[in-house]
């Protein structure tokens, strides 16, 4: 009597129940814990608004403690954001008003919340003060910043700098800029002209055709295929290549002369260049592109764009050899350009850029320390090695030579990227490290429509390294 | 909180009421001290005394209903009452939080149901006729559904409210409780074949209706207390299995054939693409749970009424955001040990009619939580069912009150089965010795 009273699809209804449960309440656990900061950060999100009425916005400083954006509160309470060196800083640090970028998007999390004692939480509600919220001490270098800010003057480009050894972001220049604490007032002239790139930063979203500086990835690719052969190289360039029906010219028609590999590299012969791209292996040289980031994401915390080169069996000869000198439909962003320099100066490894050292409350307890960290090895030593070999050259004997005989030693390409078919306009490009015996920093340069590389790009480049080694040699 | 939600479970290692009783007194110690702290927050951020006077006549309703029901009761389930107590409270809290008025009619509504709710073990324990009235249940089921259909196609709302002196009423909810009995009747008494596939046909009836209504949510309810109570009553597995099938089936062709639904899986697939319209009121759910973090923003410290119909179908947002994740999975878990406390009564009485009742109650009311809850953190599509005595919705916070009087009532069935069957035992010893 007693089994007839037992009804066992009540226990199972029971427990499956209960595990049903479970496995919802700690999905409900997980899934609101890990994602606290992403959806913090959605800008539907009414919870910063409420933070926003209780905290005063946190203070950014640059990497010795200066301040570059800080909230002052005046006597009736009104708020306003100030940025002591002005349009310096435009486009890394950003704005906090209609939306956000740079920095101040990238950290607003930490700006937006308190973690003050509780005594100094008291004590501004005492004196009916908002709760002071906590500050961010970033990698930016104000000397570096501010060199690299009045080399380029007058001229749009872009210009960043990192640390290629820990992937710190030192400076980071694009013009035009803005000024953010006008911003606001600015807003409807900007955002009403569709030709306005006030707002774009060139260095991680401006698409350029490389030129010359994509020979790097060609001569990589050419050094993978063939390896030390690459020393029997000759070539003899009487200023263009022809073939079939593409003819490939050197810069404003120069001839070269007779050419090793690395000389044609070095004075960056346009010409040595689309004969060797008809060597290569057009789908291995595809998956190399793939393997250095083009098509793909980047590891970069702010908003860019994704660099487009393409290579297979499928391309024809004309665009094999104007990919291998870096022109046609090939793009590629200054920020690219920078971490492939970065993982050629450190030895193949590409550290990840940062932009954050450390989160400090208002009374001075660090919250949190950011490290560097690995990203991903883009090559190999041996073929960094060979990459280095080649880019001092450039400065040695070929087209950088305005970095020759410094008291550092410097290593780099140039470039001059046509962007229009007919006429002779060129984007100078500089990609380079110093010193070339034991890299420190990477520094990539664009100046938009000026001329040649090596006239208008290196000098910025040059002055950049001096202002870093000055610093570090006092 | 957590405090309660420990004792909740602790009641099932002591069997036996008498033994259990010290537990419940600490856990109506930490309900009110729960119900005081949350008080004192509430009047220190907003200053005003009438706070003061709802927290007395509160907690006065309350120690009321669980004395008396001791009284009244003393061989009813004292954690199903405690438990009921705990979420009504935690419910009066939030809406008085996010609306005084609607907190004041609720709690009115509360009261009204605690008293009907005093009589209702003693209707199901001296009324037999509940137990016979199967078909007419089924009539009166469809009944209501069908008005609701015509009336529904007229006044083009997903949500049927019928204004009743001022108290809007919510029909649907009434026939959940409708269709328990009616599957327990009919099922008790006879389990053959045909008379299955007759019951089957009739429940289909009621989820086809409701997904015309557009109320997803309760067709999904009724599907499952139907499968659930079909399992229990026949102890075939095979039932169960071939119901889920079918039910994976007609939810499928469901989706295909009606674009609300598709655009409910949208929304809760993605959210994130559509934020400014479909997948507004989950994203905001969403910040409002994880906002919240492990301990909670405080009462008035988080922005609640930020979510759309939040006081009905989202207060389990509401809940972690203010009070924390920790206090909104103790909460959970007093839900849970609810439903297992109506399951291990249905399992110790002998009637079937009353153990089917117990399951279908049961499983009603947890499957219900588990809508809401699941629809609230995206674990499910958003179906638009309200927390059971949590969420503010009249009608809702009474028929589930009137819920958990049945199984009480059932409570009082076992005790007499129990003694009589005590009776029955003496009187053969006392046979035997002659």
């Amino acid at each position: 009597m007693k089994d007839d009273n037992k009804s066992y699809p009540i226990i199972f209804i029971g427990i499956a129940f209960l595990l049903l449960f479970i496995s919802m309440v700690s999905y409900i656990c997980i899934y609101a814990i890990k994602n606290e900061r992403v959806m913090f950060d959605n800008s539907y999100n009414a919870h910063q608004q409420l933070l926003k009425t209780q905290n005063t916005r946190g203070t950014i400083y640059s990497n010795d403690g200066q301040i570059l954006a800080k909230t002052v509160t005046d006597a009736n309470g009104n708020e306003t954001r100030e940025y002591p060196f002005g349009k310096v800083f435009s486009h890394v640090v950003g704005f906090s008003v209609n939306g956000r970028s740079g920095i101040e998007n990238l950290a607003n999390y930490y700006l937006i919340n308190s973690n003050a004692t509780l005594k100094s939480k008291a004590e501004a509600k005492e004196n009916e003060l908002k709760f002071p919220g906590d500050n961010v001490y970033t990698t930016l270098d104000v000397d570096l910043q501010e060199t690299a800010f009045e080399a380029l003057s007058a001229h749009k480009g872009a210009i960043i700098v990192t640390d290629v050894k820990t992937g710190k972001v030192l400076a980071l220049v694009s013009k035009p800029d803005f000024d953010p604490a006008t911003i606001l007032n600015d807003w409807e002239d900007i955002t009403s002209d569709e030709n306005n790139t006030q707002l774009l930063n060139r260095v991680s979203q401006g698409l350029y055709p490389p030129g010359s500086t994509f020979k790097i990835l060609t001569s990589l690719e050419y050094y993978k295929e063939f390896g030390e052969d690459y020393l029997d190289y000759r070539y003899n360039c009487n200023g263009k290549f022809v073939s079939g029906n593409d003819t490939i010219k050197c810069f404003h028609g120069e001839s070269h002369g007779a050419l090793d590999f690395q000389t044609s590299f070095a004075k960056s012969c346009n010409s040595s260049y689309a004969n060797i791209a008809l060597q290569l292996d057009r789908a291995k040289f595809g998956k190399t592109l793939d393997e250095l980031m083009f098509n793909a994401d980047l590891p970069w915390d702010m908003n860019y764009s994704s660099s487009t080169a393409t290579c297979d069996e499928n391309l024809s000869d004309g665009d094999t050899m104007q990919l291998g000198i870096g022109q046609g439909a090939t793009t590629v962003t200054p920020l690219h350009m920078n971490l492939i320099t970065m993982a050629i100066a450190n030895d193949g490894l590409l550290m990840k850029p940062y932009f954050l050292e450390k989160v400090v409350t208002e009374d001075g307890k660090v919250l949190e320390n950011f490290k560097p960290s690995e990203y991903k090895t883009l090559m190999t030593k041996d073929e960094s090695y060979f990459l280095k070999n080649m880019m001092e050259k450039v400065v040695t004997v070929g087209t950088a030579s305005r970095l020759k005989g410094l008291s550092y030693s410097a290593a780099g390409k140039t470039g001059s990227a046509e962007f229009k078919d007919s006429t002779s306009d060129s984007h100078a490009w500089f990609t380079g490290y110093a010193p070339a015996e034991d890299p420190q920093i990477a520094v990539t340069i664009i100046v938009e429509n000026a001329g040649s590389g090596g006239e208008y790009a290196v000098p910025i480049a040059k002055r950049v390294f001096d202002c870093y080694f000055k610093k570090s040699g006092e | 909180m957590a405090v309660y939600a420990f004792f909740s479970f602790l009641v099932f290692i002591y069997k036996g009421e008498r033994r259990r009783r010290w537990i419940y007194f600490l856990q109506t110690v930490s309900l009110f001290a729960t119900q005081f702290a949350c008080f004192i927050q509430i009047i220190a951020q907003t200053g005003s005394k009438r706070y003061f006077f709802l927290l007395m006549i509160q907690s006065l309703v309350l120690i009321s209903t669980i004395s008396l029901f001791r009284l009244v009761y003393p061989d009813g389930n004292r954690l199903i009452i405690n438990n009921m107590c705990m979420l009504l409270m935690v419910g009066m809290i939030m809406i008085t939080r996010i609306s005084y008025g609607k907190g004041i009619r609720q709690f009115l509504i509360a009261c009204a149901s605690i008293v009907i709710a005093f009589i209702i073990p003693e209707i199901i324990f001296r009324m037999a006729f509940l137990e016979r009235g199967g078909w007419i249940f089924a009539g009166i089921g469809i009944a209501v559904l069908a008005i609701l259909l015509i009336y529904g196609s007229v006044a083009n709302g997903s949500k049927i409210n019928f204004r009743i002196a001022g108290l809007s009423f919510q029909p649907q909810e009434l026939v959940k409780l409708i269709f328990v009995f009616f599957i327990a009747s009919i099922l008790s008494r006879k389990k053959d074949f045909k008379t299955v596939v007759l019951v089957s046909v009739i429940a289909a009836m009621h989820v086809i209706i409701l997904v015309f209504l557009k109320d997803l949510g309760s067709a999904l309810l009724f599907f499952v207390v139907y499968i659930c109570m079909l399992f229990v009553a026949t102890n075939q597995p095979l039932y169960m299995i071939a119901g889920l099938g079918a039910g994976t089936a007609a939810s499928v062709i469901a989706y295909r054939l009606f674009p609300h639904i598709q655009q409910r899986v949208a929304a809760w697939s993605d959210p994130w693409i559509d934020i400014d319209a479909t997948g507004y009121q989950i994203t905001q759910s969403l910040f409002a749970i994880s906002g919240g973090g492990l301990w909670g923003l405080g009462l008035y410290g988080g922005t609640p009424t930020s979510i759309p119909y939040v006081e009905e179908d989202f207060m389990f947002a509401a809940i972690a955001e203010e009070l924390g994740i920790v206090f909104a999975s103790c909460l959970v878990a007093v839900c849970m040990s609810t439903f297992l406390m109506i399951l291990l009564e249905g399992y110790k009485i002998k009637s079937i009619f009353g153990r089917l009742l117990c399951v279908g109650m049961g499983v009603m009311y947890i499957f219900q939580v588990f809508l809401t809850i699941g629809g609230d953190s995206k674990f499910i599509p958003l179906t638009g069912v309200t927390l059971p005595l949590v969420s503010y919705g009249g009608t809702s916070v009474m028929v589930t009150i009137i819920m958990f009087a049945f199984v009480e009532g059932e409570c009082l069935v076992r005790t007499d089965e129990r003694y009589q069957e005590y009776l029955k035992r003496k009187r053969e010893k006392m046979n035997e010795r002659r």
